[in-house]
């Protein structure tokens, strides 16, 4: 890895192992904005041992919570969060698929109550894990992962 | 005991045995009695549109029951006036003991259970749930044969949008019952509800001969890309007297209403047809779902 054009960072995250091209949309599920004032780099294609080619986040300064490590496993099963504290690597997270996910997901359907103004958090369940399906707590439709267009 | 009643999904079987042998110990009471069971009491209809029918049967569950009603409906709703939905109803249901809400969002009733304290009731959310409903065909059914087992049960028409059979289809899944589906190809039922239920037989042709229940929706025109083929296979699906002449005698005939002419008028007068009393004991079965939301219990 001595070609990797991000540097080490000394405290935050990094999402390693997502699939190529899937590193803007665990961005966006995480709201990665740049309103955040963090600094997050985004690396995409690179090469890789274990899965030929891979997208890394690296968030620095923000220890992903465990709900937010969750939800990346829904768009990123394959994932892996590194937390990082001082330089080195405190913990290693696989990504592994709740049973609920809250508050970070919109519903597609335009009908559901969450896409009024009612200040509610959506609430997704998981039904199915391979393929994922997801189920919304309100209008009890349910979408795979591409349908909710994240 | 469930506090709430928002989806059919949310139902074990014996959840619904509770709220249908409710209903029926309730029915058995005399006017006089069953009057005296929630004096005092008071139900809130908190309706986002408009639905006379469910609305009317409610109000006549709770003031069978002893009971008094007030209602938010649509036109005057303080929703149109820029409150949301929570505001409004936190507001009516707190002026009340159990309430019921009808609106065209999927998912509102049970953002509200979560907002309130009394029982929520769902009255119909979009193209989601109307469990009420479910519930008083349920009871149809088992009045009439006095058990859903093993029954063989058609249901006919639209099954592709029609919310009425998608929930009786989810709800007869707690029973042991064979489910035939009969509708053209343009509006089968979606893939994985039947595949969710277990569905014996689906056909396009109108095999109703064996069937104990028949359950027929509309065929809505709007749903047809092509007016050509709506034409076509809409009087396929008709019901005249011949018709139903051909099923067993002691079958039942049911229908959610209101029919336009999927069912001729004629038919109305043969032993099988059952979809006014059908409507009818929309009340019953409500008066059972509001006590057992109150936890009241019924003395005989
Ligand atoms: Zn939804």
């Amino acid at each position: 890895m001595s070609d990797l054009k991000v540097s080490k960072i000394s405290n935050g995250t990094v999402i390693d192992h997502i699939s190529p091209g899937k590193g803007l949309v665990v961005m966006s599920l995480l709201g990665l904005d740049g309103s955040s004032k963090r600094t997050t780099s985004l690396l995409m294609n690179v090469e890789s041992s274990k899965m030929e080619r891979k997208d890394i986040l690296k968030v620095e300064d923000r220890k992903l919570k465990e709900e937010e490590v969750m939800s990346v496993s829904v768009l990123a099963p394959e994932a892996t969060v590194n937390i990082i504290d001082n330089q080195s690597v405190v913990e290693k997270k696989l990504v592994e698929l709740p049973e609920k996910i809250e508050g970070v997901l919109e519903c597609p359907n335009p009908h559901c109550v969450t896409n009024t103004d009612e200040p509610l958090d959506v609430s997704f369940e998981i039904i199915d894990k391979k393929p994922v399906m997801l189920k919304c707590g309100y209008c009890e439709r349910k979408f795979t992962t591409q349908e909710l267009d994240i | 005991m469930k506090k709430n009643l928002i989806s059919i999904n949310d139902l074990e079987r014996s959840d619904i045995e509770s709220f249908l042998s409710t209903a029926s110990e309730v029915e058995k009471l005399t006017k006089r009695k069953a009057s005296d069971i929630l004096p005092g009491c008071i139900l809130s209809t908190l309706f986002l549109e408009p639905s006379t029918r469910t609305r009317l049967s409610f109000e006549a569950a709770m003031q069978r029951l002893g009971g008094t009603t007030i209602n938010l409906a649509s036109e005057v709703s303080s929703v149109q006036k820029g409150e949301n939905i929570t505001d409004t109803g936190k507001v009516v249901a707190g002026y009340t003991d159990i309430c019921v809400v009808r609106s065209p969002y999927e998912g509102t009733a049970r953002m509200l259970t979560e907002k309130t304290k009394v029982p929520i009731i769902n009255g119909g959310d979009g193209a989601n749930q109307h469990p009420t409903q479910t519930l008083l065909d349920l009871f149809t059914i088992k009045k009439e044969f006095g058990s859903i087992d093993g029954l063989k049960i058609g249901m006919m028409g639209d099954l592709k949008y029609g919310r009425t059979v998608h929930s009786l289809a989810e709800a007869l899944d707690n029973y042991s019952v064979e489910i035939r589906l009969i509708s053209p190809d343009e509006t089968k039922m979606p893939e994985h509800i039947v595949k969710e239920v277990g569905v014996e037989e689906e056909t396009n042709k109108m095999k109703i001969k064996d069937l104990d229940v028949l359950y027929t929706t509309r065929i809505q025109k709007e749903r047809f890309p092509d007016k050509q083929e709506y034409e076509r296979v809409k009087d396929v699906f008709v019901l005249d007297e011949e018709r139903v002449k051909e099923m067993k005698k002691d079958a039942i005939l049911m229908h959610p209403l209101p029919r336009i002419d999927e069912i001729k008028p004629e038919g109305d007068k043969l032993p099988q047809a059952r979809y006014f009393e059908q409507a009818k004991n929309g009340v019953p079965a409500r008066m059972g779902i509001i006590l057992e939301l109150l936890g009241v219990e019924v003395n005989v």
